[in-house]
């Protein structure tokens, strides 16, 4: 009887159990298979175990450039969209003006809209105005779908914030400058930090939109899809465990030295 | 709505101020439409004009070689809609059947964070979100590899006769499903967790105090309350599984081609430009009519 009653009480723990396993079962398969030795071109079934891919990472002609190619279109696009996308959460949380309806729309469109629908209007743009598509078509479509996810980030933190906290400040002499620097921007900067976050990984592994605006350009999403028509090199699945590592480190980092500080 | 957005608007809560009242001299009665102007341009220019062009492709004709011009060609529309209307109704069908797969998932997932983890809530919410961190195609390989007809998933089935010696898991539709259930998960999971977190629990008790069953509390209480994180969460996972392509093209086959895939093929191989933009167009179309009646419906307003 116990041990049916302890099974009905944790029936749904035991299915968030379940549901765990099958988000971690791929991750467990990409690490894995990081250490694998395939015999032909395709990395699928298990041969042996060998280092060899961790310490020749870029041992596959073209992975390591594209990989840069990513790393730097993600940077530049986090930090133009992750400043365009904070002067429009402040604009929308601090500020009356007229068009508030049309903006919010103009906000929440882009994520409505299906990437492949995206990546093809934009091509079409491109099209159109004869521009040859490579790096800067893809940062400028990095940088557009970016913008939104910035918005609602910082705009959430935004809203959080006790404007008490400023209205001390000001009644302590503080001009509004002064207020903006000590006070406004480092309880806004935690929100702005994870928009940033956001931004990189989202354009780190965007694959829909880069494939329609990157011409012959090949950045780390484009190099594995064209690796999987010709044969998959296992160092993509090294690429793809560090990706994972670095942000469960950064992810960790940033909410428990956030706890931190709040218990302080 | 974004992955991080529910999950920062839950766990920080506190006052919601009101709107700065203007003080209307003439720098901060300008000041906001400087603060919107670089992005909203920004967003004008290569997002709504983008979408301009593209009906504008959708209407041309002509050829690769020749080159393309408005001629306004609307039966571009009926002839490629009537062409790949079987493509069509699958990546909906698809991407409602992965939404449901997601709910099944992400509902259990998302109530024993809220409710049951006590200190650990924080590490869970990061582990769920991680796996996502690894590249969209490399999970998506991971996928093909577990699924292969030589993995360890179609061996254990093969072996208790749940498919035929010779019966495969890649390929059939089963796998592309569970393949888009997979990618868009956590899209799922942090809008749900979000909107079961600020529940009451006192409301549970209550229910049960007055007689329901466990099941009737959660249908009339649980469930009515974590409507906005399912209306949010449903949007979130739909609209990139219809679009979506390349879980098809690991996991599936020809037979399972979406419109995606056709959308893909039509732009990039075959140069077929305003065919392509009038199968893109009619998707966007398609997909906000539908969100917007589902939202009208689950008359849920605070999706922004």
């Amino acid at each position: 009887m116990r041990t049916v009653q302890w099974v009905r009480a944790h029936s749904v723990a035991m299915i968030a159990a379940l549901a765990l396993g099958f988000l971690f079962l791929p991750i467990v398969i990409v690490v894995l298979f990081s250490f694998n030795n395939p015999a032909g071109r395709y990395n699928f079934t298990w041969q042996g175990f060998t280092t060899h891919n961790w310490t020749h990472p870029c041992d596959v002609p073209g992975m390591c450039t594209a990989v840069g190619l990513s790393l730097k279109i993600g940077i530049l696009s986090t930090i133009i969209a992750t400043l365009l996308g904070t002067l429009i959460a402040f604009a929308i949380t601090r500020h009356d003006f007229r068009g508030r309806s049309s903006t919010n729309l103009l906000i929440f469109l882009p994520m409505a809209t299906p990437e492949v629908v995206m990546g093809s209007s934009l091509l079409a743009l491109f099209i159109n105005l004869n521009v040859s598509l490579g790096f800067t078509t893809i940062l400028i479509a990095h940088i557009m779908f970016n913008i939104s996810f910035v918005v609602v980030t910082v705009k959430a933190r935004l809203q959080g914030l006790d404007r008490r906290l400023e209205q001390a400040a000001m009644d302590l002499y503080a001009n509004e400058w002064q207020t903006f620097r000590r006070v406004t921007l480092p309880l806004v900067f935690p929100g702005i930090l994870a928009a940033a976050l956001l931004a990189f990984s989202l354009s780190f592994d965007d694959f829909i939109i880069t494939n329609f605006n990157s011409g012959n350009t090949v950045t780390f999403p484009m190099f594995v899809w064209g690796a999987a028509q010709r044969g998959i090199p296992a160092q993509i699945n090294v690429i793809g465990s560090l990706m994972f590592i670095g942000a469960l480190v950064i992810t960790l980092a940033v909410t428990f030295s956030g706890r931190r500080r709040a218990a302080r | 709505m974004t992955v991080a957005a529910p999950v920062a608007a839950a766990t920080e809560g506190g006052p919601a101020p009101g709107r700065a009242r203007s003080r209307g001299t003439r720098k901060s009665r300008w000041l906001p439409y400087w603060l919107l102007a670089p992005g909203t341009l920004w967003l004008t220019v290569f997002f709504i004009v983008p979408m301009v062009t593209l009906v504008g492709t959708s209407l041309q004709t002509g050829s690769l070689d020749a080159g393309y011009s408005l001629t306004w060609h609307w039966s571009n529309y009926t002839h490629t809609l009537s062409t790949y209307s079987s493509q069509f109704l699958r990546s909906l069908l698809y991407a409602g059947l992965a939404t449901l797969a997601a709910i099944a998932i992400a509902y259990p997932l998302a109530y024993t964070i809220a409710f049951k983890s006590g200190r650990w809530k924080n590490l869970l919410l990061v582990l769920v979100i991680a796996p996502f961190f690894t590249s969209f195609l490399v999970r998506t390989l991971a996928w093909e590899t577990i699924l292969s007809d030589t993995g360890f998933v179609v061996r254990i089935l093969r072996d208790v006769h749940i498919i035929g010696p010779d019966g495969r898991l890649l390929a059939t539709p089963l796998a592309v499903v569970c393949g888009l259930t997979y990618n868009f998960l956590p899209f799922m999971t942090l809008p749900l967790y979000a909107s079961l977190e600020k529940i009451d629990p006192r409301l549970i008790e209550a229910a049960t105090d007055l007689y329901c069953t466990p099941f009737t509390a959660f249908r009339k209480v649980t469930w009515k309350l974590s409507m906005p994180g399912v209306v949010a969460g449903t949007l979130l996972t739909f609209i990139p599984a219809a679009g979506d392509y390349v879980n098809v093209q690991f996991l599936g086959s020809p037979q399972q081609q979406m419109i995606g895939n056709v959308i893909q093929s039509r732009f990039l191989v075959v140069n077929d430009y305003p065919g392509a933009a009038a199968l893109s167009f009619s998707l966007m179309i398609v997909i906000l009519v539908l969100v917007v009646a589902y939202v009208r419906r689950s008359g849920t307003e605070e999706l922004v």
